[in-house]
């Protein structure tokens, strides 16, 4: 169990932060990997904070309690800065990734994290997810920057299940399935680490 | 190896995504289902089986849970393969119906996504719906993960419609934490799974023309009794037809099924004894200690009806000290359900363990190594006359 990966992702309700849970699950799945992905159910609405989990392990996993100390947290909105403290439970050593245009070192001071052996990455998934899919949903640019991140798995296994999840929920509109592809792949090659 | 992999799929699948799978390849005649949370995407997904051709079953939607099993009643007596599925409030409101489906005999299988009962109102897990309804004469299964909530529908169709049980089965799984997680499944092909179960035919089928029957009808003091005492005898014979279903399906998926799951039991000094998701984490901690030379094994009941009261004294009358976890209370004042009755069941072997209670999880309240590992440890405390003060203790509660 000492190898087991564990993710907690906190979004706002429409931003796709439990999506993008299940996609790595299933990607990671496929990839030969056991796997969990579950969000925390609240009271449910659009724009209201959410927060999902991963756990990723090359061997059975048998718990089934919550994740209290993720050594990777994904952040899909700026906006929760100041406001909620992402850090909660993290071990040393561990990964925070945000989606901001901030350059990496100036979310460093503005977060003042006090836990130096806390990496802080970037990724301007909003940006990134406009520019290929036209629209400000960060999630799946956000899988890629985290799977690049926590190396989980090799970008084309992450690319090649992604699409065949896509091809069910988007088979009416191919040019989604390819902007999402798209984003997926710059994330994971542009992801700033301080 | 080969052959395993084209004879089996593996998929990342939630509970419900699994349940409704089982479904798909049990292929019933007829649901009839209302949804509920945490239920609510199984019979979504199973309508979109319906509608997209997918599976040829007939499916009514209907205004209640009451509604929901009585149509599942009326179908089932029919002659037809009937399903249905709930949570919570909704098995509540299904509770006269319950017993009808049990006294008429009638195989029904159904999924239910354990969640607390109100009030206050609740979405998320415990054991209080299901457990409330532990006497209404179905056989009841209890999932650890979804990959068992999946093999536990599949041979719940084979335990219901053996001619010597012909009793309804409910088959359990944690809400949200196994419904709503996603995980690795293994999936059998839909032919192996059809094979498995066999086509269905009821012998007392109101549709049969050439043979009419009544169901149901009034019995007074001249026959009801033997009626209940032949429904006690089939509850009797169903753990036999369980193990013997549960081995035939290990010989299938190398995954065999009993009526408990015993886990480093072998040695074990202290024991605890739950269902369930938290037989899992329950797992994990078992190995932690174990790794600092504890000597503790797990007792996961997978078979709540019939209780599998011989084999729990079996395998606990080895130990010294047994912790009980219920994620119910039963409100008597005595502790939970499943405590009460394994202390039965531990009344008639002749080295009887100390063994108390812990309550834990109502509506969802998260329970981690921690909490459990601080179960574990307390029970080895445990000397004679130490129980009398708190039999019943309540984990991770505000108190």
């Amino acid at each position: 169990m000492t190898n087991m990966l564990e993710i907690r992702w906190h979004g706002r309700g429409g931003q796709g932060a439990k999506t993008a849970a299940l996609l790595l699950a299933e990607a990671a799945a496929a990839a030969g990997k056991h796997v969990q992905a579950f969000p925390e159910y609240g009271p449910e609405r659009m724009g209201a904070p959410v927060v999902s989990y991963n756990r990723i392990s090359d061997t059975p996993i048998t718990l089934h309690s919550a994740v209290l100390s993720p050594g990777y947290v994904a952040v899909l909105d700026p906006t929760f800065i100041g406001s909620i403290d992402f850090t909660a439970g993290m071990p040393e050593n561990g990964a925070l990734l945000v989606n901001t245009d901030t350059p990496a070192l100036q979310l460093r001071e503005r977060l003042g994290l006090q836990n130096d052996s806390i990496k802080v990455y970037t990724i301007d998934a909003t940006g990134i997810s406009e520019a290929n899919i036209g629209r400000p949903i960060p999630n799946t640019s956000m899988l890629g920057a985290m799977v690049a991140v926590a190396q989980v798995m090799e970008l084309d296994d992450l690319l090649q299940d992604t699409e065949r999840r896509l091809e069910k929920k988007f088979h009416d509109r191919p040019r989604l399935i390819q902007g999402n592809l798209a984003a997926i792949t710059q994330a994971y090659k542009e992801v700033e680490c301080r | 190896m080969a052959l395993q992999e084209k004879l089996t799929k593996t998929a990342a699948l939630t509970g419900n995504e699994a349940a409704a799978q089982a479904m798909r390849q049990i292929h019933p005649d007829v649901v009839a289902a209302y949804p509920i949370t945490p239920q609510t995407e199984i019979v979504q997904l199973y309508s979109t089986f319906v509608n997209d051709g997918i599976v040829h079953t007939e499916y009514v939607a209907v205004e209640s849970e009451h509604s929901a099993l009585s149509a599942t009643i009326g179908a089932a007596a029919a002659g037809a393969r009937s399903m249905t599925a709930t949570s919570s409030n909704g098995l509540a409101y299904m509770w006269e119906m319950l017993y009808i489906a049990a006294g008429l005999r009638l195989p029904i299988v159904m999924p239910v996504v354990n969640r607390a009962l109100s009030g206050p109102i609740n979405i998320h897990c415990d054991h209080s719906d299901t457990m409330g309804a532990r006497d209404a004469g179905w056989i009841q299964i209890y999932s650890e993960n979804a990959q068992e909530m999946y093999d536990n529908l599949i041979q719940a169709v084979r335990i219901a419609e053996n001619p010597d049980i012909m009793l309804p089965v409910m088959v359990t799984m944690d809400g949200f934490i196994i419904s709503h997680g996603m995980e690795n499944v293994e999936l059998l092909p839909d032919r192996a799974v059809e094979e498995f179960i066999g086509e269905y035919r009821y012998p007392y089928a109101l549709l049969d023309i050439e043979n009419p029957r009544t169901i149901g009808p009034l019995t007074l003091q001249d026959f009801y009794f033997e009626h209940k005492r032949a429904q006690a005898d089939a509850v009797v014979k169903a753990k036999t037809v369980i193990l013997k279903v549960g081995e035939e399906y290990g010989q299938l998926t190398d995954r065999s099924y009993e009526l408990i799951e015993s886990y480093r039991m072998e040695d074990a000094e202290y024991a605890l004894v739950v269902l369930g998701s938290t037989a899992g984490t329950a797992k994990y901690v078992i190995d932690e200690l174990r790794q600092d030379g504890e000597k503790y094994g797990l007792v996961k009941i997978r078979v709540c009806r019939p209780f599998p009261a011989v084999r729990l004294g079996e395998v606990l009358s080895r130990v010294t000290a047994v912790g009980v976890m219920d994620r119910a209370d039963s409100f008597s004042g005595e502790g939970g359900p499943i405590f009460a009755e394994v202390r039965a069941a531990l009344y008639g072997v002749s080295h009887r363990p100390h063994c108390i209670n812990y309550i834990y999880g109502l509506g969802g309240r998260d329970i981690g190594p921690d909490l459990i590992r601080s179960a574990a440890l307390d029970i080895k405390s445990l000397k004679d006359g130490s129980e009398s003060d708190s039999l019943v203790r309540y984990l991770g509660v505000r108190e």
